[in-house]
């Protein structure tokens, strides 16, 4: 990918983020915390999720420009995605990540962060919001 | 000054983390390599001469610690695993015995967490009463809040001589004047003060004094918990083993040794004990109030600086402190640090492990910038050079 593209698509999911702000008294929703132990990022990350189909996702909180895009872009690659579709998703993500084999096809957007593995203390930071998609189907055994 | 005494220096590296750990000169490394490399043997055992030799140079850094911190006997030196270290045996080892149930213990919202994370299991343990000296203004304790915070049941007071965050100075003085005139114990976290300035626990009546070795030049793993005589007394030893019992019998009986000896159970840190030795030694050599005089005037120049930024916002500005917090305008603390990172400049964004602190501030995160004697103003110049071309942050880090 063209640096200065990737810069821009992260910068723009960084300042204008998708669905920032929590959506209040909804029990259909689950909030997940993630705060990356190894750094300061601090976000909550909140899923609607009904008939096996990732219906809604909306996070706040406080985090460094790479988690925040990172979750943006997971926000948009993810809603309306089966819990399926979205673990395969989360598979070939953390692949990318970990310099491992992945289908770049299947992660779109997401392909903004395939030169992370060059900072490797970011690597975390690319990862945060993905850990709350983790929690989030453990927590309702999805 | 003294920038020739640290190697790594030659690597480029501009270090502005001191908070968190220092350099060390090469005077401080030779003295542990020489540990390794010409007389190395374990303490308090053998009977030949480069045992003899470990322990009269691991002996000879209590009293220079002594003389560092101008305590009254050297026994009341004891060597510990660092600051944390020191504060959990403080608070286990003897509080856990000399306080009760409703007991008020006085910290502050800008401790570190070795400093309030202890209390709160004590107070989960036994039932004592965590309060808070009110921070308003500036985020500095006055003896008024001091004062308006003490009870009838407060006991301890703990809190850090210089705070980790926005390096501001207590007033220790007096404080330990209160506590000595109300019977209140005077628990100090020397962590940040020790390496930068002139302590003196008999003139500010501090009780208990806990400090780290590598934020002074020294190794890692080894620190200092300095008690009053009568308090070491009552303090028990966390940790049991060889170096610190007299004797033992097979029916359970056992006796201690004498004071320090029973509180360094198993083998020590020698070699961080003498690096220590030396660290003290070097910085002594400097001279505490000139270490001090010099970062206040580096300080203000870096805050002058600074100024020269708009939107740089700083959140200590006009406090005696040699640290700097600060946040660019918009800009989240970890990606400033990483983006000055790309310069080989090396700062700390967090809440730097006083996690409470956010309550009293408004805002969760900062850089920190603190500030040692090595540090110089053309260091501060390459800095600002730096921040001044900040608004290509995002092409720098993404
Ligand atoms: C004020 C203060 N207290 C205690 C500590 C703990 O020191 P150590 O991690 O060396 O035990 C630190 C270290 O960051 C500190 O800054």
């Amino acid at each position: 990918m063209d640096a200065n593209i990737r810069r821009e698509i992260i910068l723009d999911n960084y300042q204008n983020p998708k669905n920032r702000g929590l959506v209040e008294n909804d029990s259909d929703y689950v909030v997940v915390n993630s705060n990356n132990e190894s750094c300061i990022d601090n976000l909550d990350i909140q899923y609607k999720i009904q008939d096996g189909v990732l219906v809604d996702i909306h996070f706040d909180g406080e985090a460094c420009a790479i988690s925040t895009s990172a979750t943006s872009i997971m926000i948009r690659s993810l809603i309306g995605k089966t819990v399926e579709e979205a673990k395969k998703i989360l598979e070939n993500y953390e692949a990318m990540i970990d310099e491992r084999e992945y289908d770049a096809d299947l992660l779109q957007e997401l392909n903004v962060y395939d030169e992370i593995y060059l900072q490797p203390n970011r690597k975390k930071c690319a990862l945060l919001p993905f850990e709350s998609l983790k929690k989030v189907f453990k927590q309702l055994n999805l | 000054m003294n920038r020739e005494d640290f190697e790594i220096f030659n690597t480029g590296v501009i270090y502005f983390d001191n908070g968190a750990t220092t350099m060390k000169p090469k005077q401080v490394v030779d003295s542990v390599v020489d540990y390794y490399t010409k007389y190395t043997a374990n303490a308090h055992r053998g009977d030949y001469e480069n045992s003899l030799k470990v322990d009269t140079e691991y002996e000879k850094v209590r009293e220079k610690v002594q003389k560092l911190i101008h305590s009254e006997k050297k026994e009341e030196i004891v060597f510990t695993a660092g600051a944390t270290d020191s504060l959990n045996r403080i608070v286990f080892g003897f509080m856990k015995n000399y306080l009760s149930e409703g007991d008020e213990v006085l910290l502050t919202k800008a401790e570190h967490a070795s400093n309030i994370l202890p209390w709160m299991r004590l107070a989960e343990e036994i039932g004592i009463v965590i309060r808070y000296i009110p921070l308003p203004e500036k985020n500095e304790v006055s003896i008024e809040n001091v004062l308006k915070s003490i009870t009838d049941k407060t006991k301890v007071i703990s809190i850090a001589h210089v705070t980790n965050v926005l390096g501001d100075v207590r007033p220790v003085h007096e404080i330990g004047e209160i506590c000595q005139e109300k019977g209140i114990l005077f628990v100090v976290d020397g962590a940040q003060s020790v390496p930068h300035r002139v302590v003196d626990v008999l003139k500010d009546h501090i009780d208990f004094l806990a400090f780290s070795a590598h934020k002074m030049l020294g190794p890692t793993g080894v620190g200092v918990l300095y008690g009053r005589y009568d308090l070491l007394e009552k303090l028990e030893p966390t940790t049991l083993g060889g170096g610190m019992n007299a004797s033992f019998l097979a029916d359970g009986e056992y006796e201690l040794k004498s004071i320090p000896s029973r509180f360094e159970a198993g083998t020590p840190n020698i070699a961080g004990v003498i690096g220590l030795g030396s660290a003290i030694d070097y910085l002594l050599e400097i001279g505490m109030e000139i270490i001090q005089k010099y970062e206040a005037e580096l300080r203000k120049y870096l805050l002058n600086r600074l100024s020269e930024i708009p939107n740089v916002i700083i959140y200590n500005q006009d406090i005696e402190s040699s640290n700097i917090a600060f946040n660019l305008k918009d800009v989240f603390a970890q990606d400033t640090a990483i983006y000055l990172n790309h310069y080989h400049i090396c700062v700390r964004a967090g809440n730097h492990c006083a996690k409470i602190l956010k309550d009293e501030l408004h805002v969760a995160n900062t850089c920190r910038i603190s500030l040692y004697f090595y540090n110089t103003k053309e260091e501060i110049d390459q800095l600002i050079e730096v921040l001044k071309k900040s608004e290509d942050i995002f092409k720098v880090i993404l």
